[in-house]
């Protein structure tokens, strides 16, 4: 086709040195945090755009690198606490500094961003490498002078939220009162306050008298995005539970079960697994929550329990496959899903390094590549297809020769603009809409 | 009879596969799970739905009659017995369809009943809403005898629950015989049923289970 419906730009690639685990936008889009299985968060920053330079519009920058995890050893369970960041989300800016909260399996941390672009000089009693001044030198008092210096930037741990999880911790969320924080792990969720570490509140905990009755486990949790009181969970069995705060200290009663019919004519040893939900997102909006599952996305609308108002199949054609992916575990790979800023396109990743929008509005969807081959900066990407047989076009990828060692599991969206993250494997590439300026 | 789940062997895409490709998968699962009890943390997540899947499989082996049960157990905790009393109960309840069982075969069936069903055993909740207090059939008397020991919510119940059923008591039978009990779109006391049948059928199961038991205990423990 001649000019595609969505062409995408590609910024060019950050190799990091190690498997990217998350990728997060701050709230205003300027700065973008990926965390990374060594335990290290690198922090971009858009650079604005320049009328002397116009072809970096708006590039997205290394701004700070910070080792954020360390591994650890449980000496009572003789365990070794992984280092890798499994999430991390901003809080919202109150101040000249940005703060962010990560998370390894066990540990959350609070970090504080600050820049320094000045510093004092004409010390009295120190010279300019801080070395105390021979005091029969100094003849005359002056003021120091603040005087600009290239821009620093100084990362510090303010808070270490330790000893609240005694699973691994899948999710947290920031509250929209600014001030809590939840973070959830396979079978509780806590509440923290975010200037207190050395006690939580624990809302959620679906841990059965008898271990050997588990059957399900949380799987992602999150704040609703206005209503400081309501927040929803999901589960391996595929339902959504909306809680609601005020009703009880401990939510293990939900508000409102989100939770689809199985369909009996898809039915195999297999349909458990791959409902069980690996993300779920509020809406900007706070009208809707989108899930992913292993084959499909699904808008919800929190005015109707008895099932998604919207369904899109990712990849359907592995539906044939599931006992192959099931071998060789990328049956239990978690795939997030997001929102684009006005919630009318929807993306998630999938194999191969194919990542897909769908949007909501023409019901169209593309599937797009996030490789060095195919994006070489200031590209425009390509749409792809996978042929499941009957008539291939020429550079239609057929389903045997998928690399489903190539997973997109972490992608984001910019919240105002068709900016997004995706990270594949090591290498973080960020994409903007360069033809249409909205794609909706 | 809820439809047969199908099952596809690893490298084909087409056909529904037969018991030998439902042992391998068994095989393969319970392989993953003693993986998993291996590594020093598994992955919570991945373990449960995997516990699950072999569930899933040896109910429906169970079921098939390629999985046999043990003898009676003690305190008549055998599934055997507890299908029986609560396949008795339903037909009670739905005097439709079901043809009345054999006083002789209703007597030993309300024999196991208190046994098995006390609220001791299973406490609160399920039975409650699962047991009409209502008398149905031919055999009122002896079981509101059998009733009045549990908790009754009385006649508003019954009617939720003889309305909600209609004609799906096909489902419930499923249910009840061990078909994966995957009812989720049953109404509110089907779904209770099915929660009352499942735990019997793991507890019952447990000498079956075996190897796998003690491969979750000890993963659960961890």
């Amino acid at each position: 086709c001649g000019r595609p419906g969505h062409a995408l730009l590609s910024l060019s690639p950050h190799p990091t040195a190690d498997i990217i685990s998350t990728v997060e936008f701050n709230h205003t889009g300027e700065l973008l945090a990926t965390g990374d299985k060594g335990g290290r968060v690198v922090i971009f920053q858009r650079e604005p755009e320049s009328k002397t330079a116009p072809h970096s519009q708006g590039e997205y920058d290394v701004y700070s690198t910070f080792q954020s995890h360390e591994p650890e050893f449980d000496y009572l369970k003789s365990l070794e606490i992984e280092e890798k960041i499994n999430k991390i989300k901003w809080l919202p800016q109150q101040n000249a500094a940005h703060s962010l909260l990560s998370t390894n399996d066990k540990t959350i941390k609070l970090w504080k961003i600050t820049e320094r672009d000045k510093r004092p000089e004409g010390y009295n009693l120190k010279d300019e490498e801080g070395k105390l001044k021979d005091l029969s030198t100094v003849t005359s008092l002056q003021v120091p002078v603040l005087k600009p210096m290239d821009l620093m930037v100084e990362v510090s741990p303010r808070r270490v939220f330790a000893n609240g999880h005694t699973y691994h911790i899948n999710s947290i969320s920031v509250n929209s009162d600014c001030e809590t924080y939840m973070s959830a792990d396979d079978l509780r969720i806590n509440l923290w306050h975010l200037a207190i570490t050395d006690r939580s509140f624990n809302i959620v905990d679906i841990k059965p008298a008898n271990m050997e009755d588990l059957t399900e486990v949380i799987t992602a949790s999150e704040f609703h995005p206005h209503h400081c009181n309501l927040f929803v969970y999901s589960s391996s069995k595929g339902s959504l539970r909306l809680c609601d705060m005020r009703a009880a200290a401990l939510c293990d009663k939900h508000s409102k079960l989100f939770e689809e019919p199985e369909d009996p004519s898809n039915r195999s040893f297999f349909s458990e697994i791959i409902s069980s939900v690996s993300d779920v997102k509020f809406s900007h909006s706070g009208r809707y929550m989108l899930t992913r599952d292993y084959l499909t996305v699904k808008v919800w609308d929190l005015n109707m329990e008895a099932r998604p108002i919207e369904t899109y199949q990712v990849h359907d054609y592995l539906r044939s496959k599931l006992c192959s992916l099931y071998e060789n575990d990328c049956i239990f790979d978690k795939f997030e899903c997001a929102w684009n800023g006005s919630d009318s396109v929807i993306m998630t990743g999938a194999y191969n390094n194919f990542f897909r929008m769908f949007d909501r509005n023409t019901k169209r969807d593309v599937t797009l590549e996030a490789s060095r081959e195919s994006s070489k900066p200031r590209a425009v990407l390509k749409p792809r297809r996978v042929c499941v047989g009957g008539k291939r076009r020429r550079d239609d990828i057929s389903v045997d020769s998928l690399d489903f060692t190539k997973k997109i599991l972490h992608t984001a969206w910019h919240p105002a603009e068709n900016i997004i993250a995706i990270a594949a494997t090591n290498n973080l590439y960020i994409f903007q809409d360069k033809v249409n300026s909205d794609m909706h | 009879m809820l439809p047969r789940g199908l099952k596809r062997k690893c490298s084909e895409d087409e056909a529904p596969a037969g018991p030998l490709q439902r042992q391998s998968l068994l095989d393969m699962s319970l392989a993953k799970l003693q993986l998993c009890h291996m590594l020093a943390e598994p992955n919570l997540c991945r373990s449960v739905l995997i516990a699950n899947t072999v569930r899933q499989i040896q109910e429906e082996m169970t079921q098939d009659g390629s999985w046999s049960l043990p003898g009676p157990q003690t305190a008549g905790r055998s599934p055997r017995d507890r299908l029986v009393s609560t396949e008795v109960l339903c037909c009670s309840a739905w005097a439709g369809p079901a043809p009345a069982p054999d006083p002789a075969d209703l007597a030993s069936a309300l024999q196991a009943v208190p046994a098995t069903q006390v609220p001791g055993a299973m406490p609160g909740g399920p039975w409650d809403r699962a047991v009409p207090g209502e008398s149905q059939g031919g055999f009122p008397r002896s079981l509101d005898q059998v009733f009045g020991t549990l908790e009754s919510q009385g006649p508003g119940t019954v009617e939720e629950l003889l309305s909600d059923v209609g004609g799906s008591y096909c489902d419930l039978d499923a249910v009840l015989m061990g078909v994966v009990g995957g009812a989720k779109s049953g109404p509110e006391g089907l779904e209770t049923f099915a929660s009352v049948a499942a735990p019997p059928r793991g507890t019952g199961c447990k000498a079956d289970l075996g190897e796998l038991d003690h491969v979750v205990e000890i993963l659960v423990e961890t």
